[in-house]
């Protein structure tokens, strides 16, 4: 039987050779949110789902489905298991999902172990306080945390070892202390940490800069700094970044998308090959603005080569500080 | 106040357009439908029909007050299938199954259903009003609730629960004890780490309250009726065609008053919501109402008044901080953010100066689709009581199978099916040796809450226990939850004495 079906598929695949970038795009497009519908997830999704839709460059209606459980980790095993050959499917993640792989928590699965075909696109980390803080600008906290590293509440949306907290971790260890004197509250999400941060309960919110457009015009909050290497484009231009106050944090949390391992060079190729279409178009970059990212465009072997680098130094990083147990 | 009626008149302006109308009477039936299927809360509605909004085409306005009509519809229809089949339609009308289902089983249903529209009509409608004119305060006042405060509500809260005592105290605290336990596992939010997941990833993120609502009172609820099959002692109940009387609304009309003021200001206070606010009221009505409180749980019309008032009330308080602040009060308000910024809105401070039609237009259609939710609800009392009618050996499976296709459309993950069938076994076990499962549900609720907010606050006081007994929000609690558990005792005391003297 199977023999049989294989020259088949092969048969097609030959008769529909001509025609094969028409062809290959996935006939049942499906994106997998893997959490609960409203996160992050469900928005990198709906990216795709909207944007290659307004940009025509997928005809078929995509379908966005959720896959909660430990953090992506259920998703990232079933891709593993019964659906790694999928040829529709793509699965959300995000830097924090990296994290994960990197400390260890999808189990015996390591990055080699899913097709990463491109990104949505990114987010910075920001180091935000309060208007009426005491702390004016990034020296001055970082004065403070430097004196005395538990004098200052940090709080996000984060549990100990996530993204949020390594943002508030490397800003400690930029001034030499230990970030296990951090007096670090960790909130569930970050609506719940801006409203601590508002109410006077926490000093300072490790958080996302896209999240703070809604804020910065409304002056209820200050951003001390952006975890990245440039300034960001408007309305953002005008918050200086860490490193030109003389602290070199950065923090990228990018946004894309994963096939099971086992998907077929061809199904890879035409998800590749959709998202570069994608990214010419006007329409769909503007759709990656308005769900609140910035511009980031990695498809194929770059792609892949940017998660294996980024997954590495994630576990050096995370061995520095203590998160993974180092086997001896 | 002047800025507060003409920008009522501009939402009123928005709202009552033929087009937004329609959208709030759909929204509103839709939700109602929702919520009653077991399964498919309000969140889920809305995050399903919430790209069909998108994709239609319709301006964010008219697709917010379609979202919203679905929200607060569905804190209607969640009583729905509490009250009938004895299953939580979502996760606030847990506390409804305690006394609606009784009063159903009595061939009260229809009293039952009614009673619980008007209720909730009630507490929608002061939520609303309450939202009118002091959200910009409300939210000043949600913002500085701080975590030590939370740990205070969560022990008024428990304290509340005891008072929901059934036949045995000791029952009843193994039952919140084991709701604890199915709380802790998973991820702990504080540092990571991994607990008691036995290496599975499915139960990394701890197990789904849905399903454990679906697996302890529905699953149970079937295996409960597949053994009085079996025993031949299942009953036809008779059509009834009660309904609220006016003695009864005069009855409960101070208990709707307070538990939706309760529910109000639980629901304002970003991470507690209508599960919460339930609880929270039915406790306190219950030792209220002190020696007569003895009949809650047996099918008393203020035992299924007070969490009705309050969970809706709540689905208005989670509003205030999203409308006002940009931050979301409950999981669904959650998802009405996500929905503005996908229509390009940012919410926060600055909506209702921005984006005045959009802020007013919500807040005119949540009175409309209050009103219309009554008109909607009433009539089809009848309709509903009606569906008892079919036997219950069709009924009840039908309802499982459309309860399970809930929770797989959900989470897709048949790992969680199994789960509700194992869940099922625990509640029927624990039904058998006569436990309550609504403290089970609380524990979970309540444990989380309690854990992640205890935790929080000792991070942020460096392990300080004195933080808790800090601030006045705190004190106040503590002194509520010192004062329910106390009244009734001096209650009792100066009745007492007041007998011995008559002797």
């Amino acid at each position: 039987m199977k023999p049989l079906f294989l020259a088949a598929t092969l048969a097609a695949a030959l008769f529909t050779l001509p025609t094969l970038s028409v062809a290959a795009t996935p006939e049942k497009p499906e994106c997998v949110a893997p959490a609960k519908p409203g996160g992050g997830f469900d928005l990198t999704c709906r990216i795709i789902q909207t944007g290659m839709l307004e940009a025509k460059t997928l005809e078929a209606p995509m379908q966005v489905t959720f896959m909660p459980g430990g953090i992506g980790a259920v998703a990232y095993n079933l891709f593993n298991t019964t659906r790694t050959d999928d040829p529709n499917a793509v699965v959300a993640f995000s830097s924090g999902s990296l994290l994960n792989i990197a400390t260890g928590k999808y189990g015996e699965w390591t990055e080699k172990d899913a097709r990463w075909i491109a990104t949505a696109g990114t987010d910075y980390g920001a180091v935000i306080v309060k208007a009426d803080s005491p702390y004016k600008d990034l020296k001055g906290l970082m004065d403070a945390l430097k004196a005395d590293p538990s004098s200052v509440i940090v709080g996000a949306g984060g549990s100990v070892g996530s993204q949020d907290w390594m943002k508030a971790a490397l800003l400690i260890k930029a001034v030499d202390a230990d970030p296990k004197k951090m007096r670090y509250v960790a909130f569930d999400g970050g609506g719940e940490s801006i409203a601590a941060l508002l109410g006077g309960n926490i000093g300072v919110y490790t958080g996302d800069l896209a999240e703070m457009a809604a804020h910065l015009e409304a002056g209820t909050m200050r951003v001390l700094a952006v975890m990245h290497s440039d300034r960001l484009p408007a309305p953002f231009d005008k918050i200086p970044t860490a490193k030109e106050q003389g602290y070199d944090v950065q923090w990228a949390i990018i946004r894309g998308y994963y096939m099971g391992k086992k998907a077929s060079d061809e199904a890879y190729n035409a998800w590749v090959e959709l998202f570069k279409k994608s990214f010419e178009s006007d329409a769909f970059n503007k759709v990656v603005k308005d769900k609140g990212l910035f511009e980031l465009k990695l498809t194929g072997k770059e792609m892949e080569d940017y998660v294996m680098q980024d997954v590495a130094k994630l576990r050096t990083l995370a061995t520095d500080m203590g998160l993974i147990e180092v086997k001896k | 106040m002047d800025v507060i009626l003409s920008g009522l008149g501009q939402g009123f302006a928005v709202a009552l357009q033929p087009f937004n109308l329609f959208l709030v009477l759909a929204g509103c039936f839709l939700g109602t439908l929702i919520g009653a299927l077991p399964g498919i809360g309000p969140i889920n509605g809305v995050a399903i029909l919430l790209p069909i909004a998108y994709s239609l085409g319709f301006p964010p306005e008219s697709a917010l007050i379609l979202l919203a009509g679905i929200y607060y519809g569905a804190e209607y229809g969640g009583r729905i299938s509490s009250i009938l089949l004895n299953v939580p339609g979502d996760a606030g009308a847990v506390m409804t199954t305690l006394d609606g289902s009784p009063m159903a089983k009595r061939g009260e249903a229809g009293r039952a259903l009614s009673l619980s529209g008007v209720a909730s009509f009630v507490g929608g409608s002061i939520s609303i009003i309450l939202m009118t004119l002091f959200a910009p305060m409300l939210a000043a006042f949600a913002v500085k609730f701080s975590p030590a405060d939370y740990v205070a509500l969560m022990v008024f809260a428990f304290l509340s629960l005891a008072a929901l005592v059934g036949k045995s105290a000791v029952k009843t605290l193994l039952a919140a004890v084991i709701g604890l336990m199915i709380a802790s596992i998973g991820v702990d939010a504080n540092t990571g780490v991994m607990r008691f997941t036995l290496g599975s990833p499915d139960l990394m993120a701890g197990i789904d309250f849905l399903v454990i609502v679906i697996g302890l009172f529905g699953m149970a609820e079937l295996l409960h009726l597949v053994e009085s099959y079996a025993r031949g002692t299942l009953k036809t109940l008779p059509v009834d065609k009660t309904f609220v009387s006016w003695a009864d609304l005069f009855a409960v009309k101070w208990v709707m008053l307070r538990s939706s003021l309760l529910g109000f200001i639980v629901g304002v206070l970003p991470g507690t919501g209508a599960s919460v606010a339930s609880a929270v009221s039915y406790g306190t009505e219950k030792r209220l109402a002190g020696e007569s409180g003895k009949s809650f749980g047996t099918g008393d019309i203020r035992g299924l008044a007070a969490p009705e008032s309050a969970n809706n009330a709540s689905a208005g308080g989670a509003m205030v901080p999203m409308l006002t602040l940009g931050i979301p009060g409950s999981g669904t308000t959650a998802i009405l953010l996500g929905a503005l910024l996908l229509f390009n809105i940012t919410p926060g401070p600055l909506l209702f100066e921005q984006k005045p039609e959009i802020a007013w237009g919500l807040i005119a259609s949540m009175y409309i689709g209050n009103i219309a939710l009554l008109i909607i609800n009433l009539p089809l009392v009848g309709l509903f009581a009606r569906l008892l009618t079919i036997p219950q050996q069709y009924l009840t499976p039908l309802i499982t199978v459309l309860a399970f296709i809930g929770v797989y459309s959900v989470v897709g993950n048949p790992f969680d099916l199994y789960m509700v069938i194992g869940l099922g076994v625990l509640g029927w076990i624990l039904r058998k040796l006569e436990f309550s499962l609504a403290p089970v549900i609380l524990g979970v609720v309540l444990g989380n809450l309690f854990e992640d907010n205890l935790r929080r606050a000792l991070s942020m006081s460096g392990g300080d226990w004195s933080i808790l007994f800090q601030s006045v929000n705190s004190w106040a609690l503590y002194g509520l939850a010192f004062a329910v558990v106390a009244l009734p005792l001096v209650m009792r005391y100066f009745k007492r004495k007041r007998q011995a003297s008559a002797v």
